[in-house]
């Protein structure tokens, strides 16, 4: 952790003549007796994307983004200003402007800043460097001649890689100096497929906190690109996906986008300190069937939803959300956790230093059961298997919320039968895993292509379930 | 007074515009050095106030200011591209390099280039978009609590607020290249928004309302904001299911412009030179009935999506999208437009303001003449595929019958395919929605699967 520091103030304060003990005069200047709290967030984030398309690596972009947020509470106020400008004025002009939420008075001071640590969760590197350019070319025209030589029907194949790393530096009030470098990378297939007169589209894809040496290796990007062929082919023979109320069984793995829309925003702790969810005031209550136990954990490692440190210094945990099927917890962020008069989860994130932060997700998954998947398939006399997901949405107030299959099957008489075309699920959060009765021994984590968003800010998670069998849910299709 | 009030009664937006086109002049002179064969480059500041108040209490002031150059080199028919978000020389520097580093590895590409220099906007008449809201901290905050305050005191049965918002916004922004093109505007957008909750012994729902004006001088009344958005919100108050059904569906004008929204990006070259679009192969062939007209008027004073050039820095004219159902042509920038072997219609960033010309049904006569059907005023989720055009996403709404409204309801899907459903509108409203660039009123359509119970 102190070689993050020093790597931290190395990239985001020396260049603007600041170490670390400069920022005790910004908390005078932010502080005073009505203020509860401040942080400063600095951040600085590179990232770089290829992309192949027609045969041809005909795009690539490179993009520098830094500054400092600056951020005052004051019970449930909150006055925040930012600047890309990482130097003292700039500090001081963003403080004066962060103040302004607290009515005037006498200034004050934060506690002295002490180093917070926590185990590193991936390695402090720059994954642009480590793979070179011409070795990334090489690799997306790899990945194109490979798809297009799976399958005939193959039209056009879109590859993309990227790469990025965030460093950033946080120091609060409550005396916390904490720094972080998180890379990030990620491929993506994309495939057109076209057969009598049809068209479908598949892809394929993950990433990681780690470099390229990791992505790409044991033919990883050539699953990617095994798997966008395959759904195109699958969805080129779908028929019209069934309208109504049945049996689903969602497969595992990237389906747990599931418990990320039905209950895992509306465990979050600021809908739930203003008790505009419709999990407030529900802890210790059923709201799934037994066996089930959900949790949020930012500590596995490598993982894209995953975080050494949250975005307010505090270290990322594993928190049970529902344990047996009980609601145990909420996802916390500093500021709400003190307001309800609970701890920080290590859940504050922001999308960047120009955001806020507030509780958001990492890796939101389901522990395993006991039965084999193809015993909860064999179990449905007729009904749908989902195995492949878009993305969803939720009302956080009335707990509706929706996720688009990509890759469905009809289940008859414990059979797949049939592709169907995507549809759309439709569900009440605080009902739908309470159908849930079967949930298998396979739970699988997503390949690392998650974005969520709240209120306007994205940040990547990580989703993840064994097979799980749900009773009745309403499935969008169009036939009868 | 405090500091940041003196900051926001300052006009600098002409000082600012006349720096960001420095900017681009600098980064064009450091691309040519660099050996780029052409460069294209785009540099914006945007500022704004955001403050939220809720349950009486003022909740957050932010301050924003944001600022970026992006920039695009060409060597011969080789690419690179590359951002900042700063304006400091050295950075700069910096990413003219990378982009330049960028384009040693990328491959020829035959269509890459910059516009035709003869496209280009030569006249920059005044748009009207460019009026800053010197409104402070304390007046915003009053101005959010009588929103908030309206909308509470309006039903027992609001019994929670997500608060209400208001936001000053304004943009300046340089555009230039280097076959001469130099454009620069300047624009302002304000919101007032208010969410609110109410609660039966069903459970509780949210809904919303805001309005979004270039000038603060078109504001609708904000008392009648936070009014809005409580009667949408105890509207929804035990909230139903339905049964699973096929029956016609009115899409209210801002659910139904999502749809307009996806048959322009069914129409849009990059979906077209790919083949992802079920529209592929449509120029002058129907996709609507007969009565519907769309034409985009890009240069409409005031207008959410006004623009005198587009992102290539060519000039914006009106132009017909859809003539007696008829599409008339495709939404195009100059490289989409090379790869179809077409030429820019002067969209590239996109279309700029789109008027479907509206009929005369206001909205309770459009359910008039449903009679019996779904009135949608939410959809959730994503379930829309631009390559086949089949549509299945969550919705919310109200039951019709007979043109009245029975009662809300919720938990449902709405399933078609885009074609059907465009082929199969019935009636467009009166009702124009005007606090977006895509301008409709509310959209009729004959039929779709309802999933539900």
């Amino acid at each position: 952790m102190t070689s993050l520091i020093a790597q931290a103030e190395q990239r985001l304060l020396r260049p603007g003549g600041l170490s670390a003990t400069d920022l005790e005069p910004v908390f005078a200047r932010l502080m005073a007796p009505s203020i509860d709290a401040a942080d400063l967030y600095f951040q600085h984030s590179r990232a770089e994307s290829w992309l192949l398309e027609d045969g041809i690596v005909k795009e690539g972009s490179h993009s520098i983004e830094q500054g400092v947020g600056v951020r005052a509470i004051s019970g449930e106020k909150t006055g925040f200003s930012y600047s890309d400008q990482i130097v003292l004025p700039s500090l001081f002009e963003a403080a004066g402007a962060a103040r302004a939420i607290a009515k005037a008075g006498a200034a004050g001071t934060g506690r002295p800043l002490a180093i917070a640590s926590a185990p590193a969760l991936y390695p402090a590197i720059d994954p642009i460097e480590t793979l070179s350019s011409e070795a990334k070319v090489r690799v997306l025209r790899e990945i194109d001649a490979y798809a297009r030589a799976l399958d005939p029907r193959v039209q056009q194949v879109i590859v993309s890689l990227s790469a990025g790393v965030d460093t950033v530096l946080i120091a609060a009030s409550d005396g916390t100096l904490a720094a972080d470098v998180r890379p990030l990378v990620r491929m993506n297939v994309q495939v057109i497929a076209e057969h009598g007169g049809r068209r479908e589209s598949g892809s394929g894809g993950g990433g990681g906190r780690y470099g390229f040496d990791e992505l790409l290796a044991d033919g990883r990007a050539h699953a990617f690109a095994r798997e966008a062929v395959r759904t195109a082919l699958i969805n080129l023979e779908a028929v019209d996906a069934p309208a109504g109320t049945m049996t689903v069984v969602l497969g595992p793995g990237w389906p747990g986008v599931l418990l990320h829309e039905a209950i895992g925003h509306g465990l979050e702790g600021d809908f739930n300190r203003k008790e505009t969810s419709a999990f407030a005031g529900r802890i210790g209550e059923r709201v799934a069937a037994p066996g089930v136990t959900v949790v949020d954990d930012g500590t596995l490692a490598g993982r894209r939803g995953s975080l050494s440190i949250d975005d307010e210094g505090t270290p990322t945990r594993c928190t049970t959300l529902i344990e047996d099927g009980i609601l145990t917890g909420y996802m916390q962020d500093k500021t709400n956790a003190r307001l309800m008069g609970a701890a920080s989860t290590g859940n504050g994130r922001r999308e960047s230093f120009a955001h806020l932060p507030m509780p958001r997700m990492t890796n939101t998954y389901m522990r395993p059961g006991t039965r084999a998947p193809e015993e909860i398939i064999g179990s449905v006399k007729r009904g749908l298997y989902a195995v492949n997901f878009g993305g969803g949405q939720v009302d956080i107030t009335n707990g509706k919320f929706v996720f688009s299959a990509s890759e469905a099957y009809l289940i008859e008489d414990g059979r797949l039968t049939r592709p169907v075309k995507g549809a759309t699920l439709i569900g009440a959060g605080p009902e739908v895993l309470r159908r849930v009765s079967m949930i298998g021994n396979d739970l699988a984590l997503d390949e690392g292509v998650g974005v969520c968003g709240k209120d306007g800010q994205s940040v990547p998670v990580g989703v993840g379930q064994p097979t799980l069998r749900i009773d009745a849910m309403t499935v969008g299709g169009t036939a009868a | 007074m405090n500091a940041a009030v003196i900051h926001n009664t300052q006009d600098s937006s002409l000082d600012e515009l006349a720096r960001l086109a420095e900017v681009c002049d600098d980064v064009l002179r450091r691309c040519r050095a660099a050996g780029a064969s052409e460069a294209e480059v785009a540099a914006s500041i945007d500022t704004g106030l955001d403050v939220g108040v809720r349950l009486g209490e003022v909740e957050t002031i932010t301050r924003t200011r944001d600022r970026g150059v992006s920039l695009t080199v060409l060597f011969g028919k080789r690419k690179g591209s590359a951002s900042t978000a700063d304006l400091e020389p050295e950075s700069i520097a910096r990413t003219v390099e990378h982009a330049c580093a960028i384009a040693r590895y990328t491959e020829e590409d035959p269509c890459n280039g910059l516009a035709d220099p003869a496209l280009y906007a030569r006249d920059f008449p005044d748009l009207d978009l460019w009026h800053p809201w010197r409104i402070g901290v304390e007046e915003a905050i009053e101005l959010g609590l009588r929103i908030e305050d309206a909308g509470r005191s309006f039903d027992p049965r609001i019994s929670n607020s997500e608060g209400a918002a208001v936001q000053v916004g304004e943009s300046v922004l340089a555009n230039a290249n280097s076959a001469g093109f130099r454009g620069v505007e300047r624009s302002t957008r304000h919101l007032l928004s208010c969410a609110l909750i109410a609660e039966d012994d069903a459970g509780m729902q949210q809904n919303y309302w805001y309005d979004a004006v270039r000038s603060a001088s078109d504001f609708a009344d904000a008392e009648s904001i936070g009014r809005r958005a409580a009667e949408r919100t105890v509207a929804r108050l035990d909230a139903r299911r339905l049964s699973t059904r096929e029956c016609p569906v009115v899409f209210v004008p801002e659910v139904a412009r999502g749809l307009i929204g996806h048959f322009l990006s069914a129409v849009s070259g990059g979906a077209l030179y790919r083949r992802a679009s079920f529209l592929v192969d449509h120029l002058g062939k129907p996709v609507f009935p007969s009565f519907v007209q769309m034409t985009e008027r890009p240069r409409l004073p005031r207008g959410h999506g006004s623009s005198v050039f587009d992102a290539e820095g060519v000039a914006t004219r009106d132009a017909d999208l859809v003539r007696d159902g008829v599409l008339a042509r495709y939404i195009l920038g100059s490289y989409s437009a090379r790869k179809l072997g077409m030429t820019t219609t002067g969209n590239a960033g996109g279309i700029h303001n789109l008027v479907v010309t509206p009929g005369s049904d206001d909205l309770p006569a459009l359910l008039g003449r449903m009679g019996t059907g779904l009135l949608v005023t939410e959809v959730m989720g994503q379930g829309v595929s631009l390559i086949t055009g089949d549509y299945s996403r969550g919705a919310s709404g109200f039951w019709v019958e007979n043109g009245q409204i029975v009662h809300p309801v919720e938990e449902i899907t709405i399933a078609s395919n885009l074609r059907a459903m465009f082929g199969g509108i019935v009636a467009i409203g009166s009702d124009v929605d005007p606090r977006s660039h895509l301008l409709t009123g509310s959209i009729l359509i004959d039929r779709m699967t309802i999933a539900g119970e």
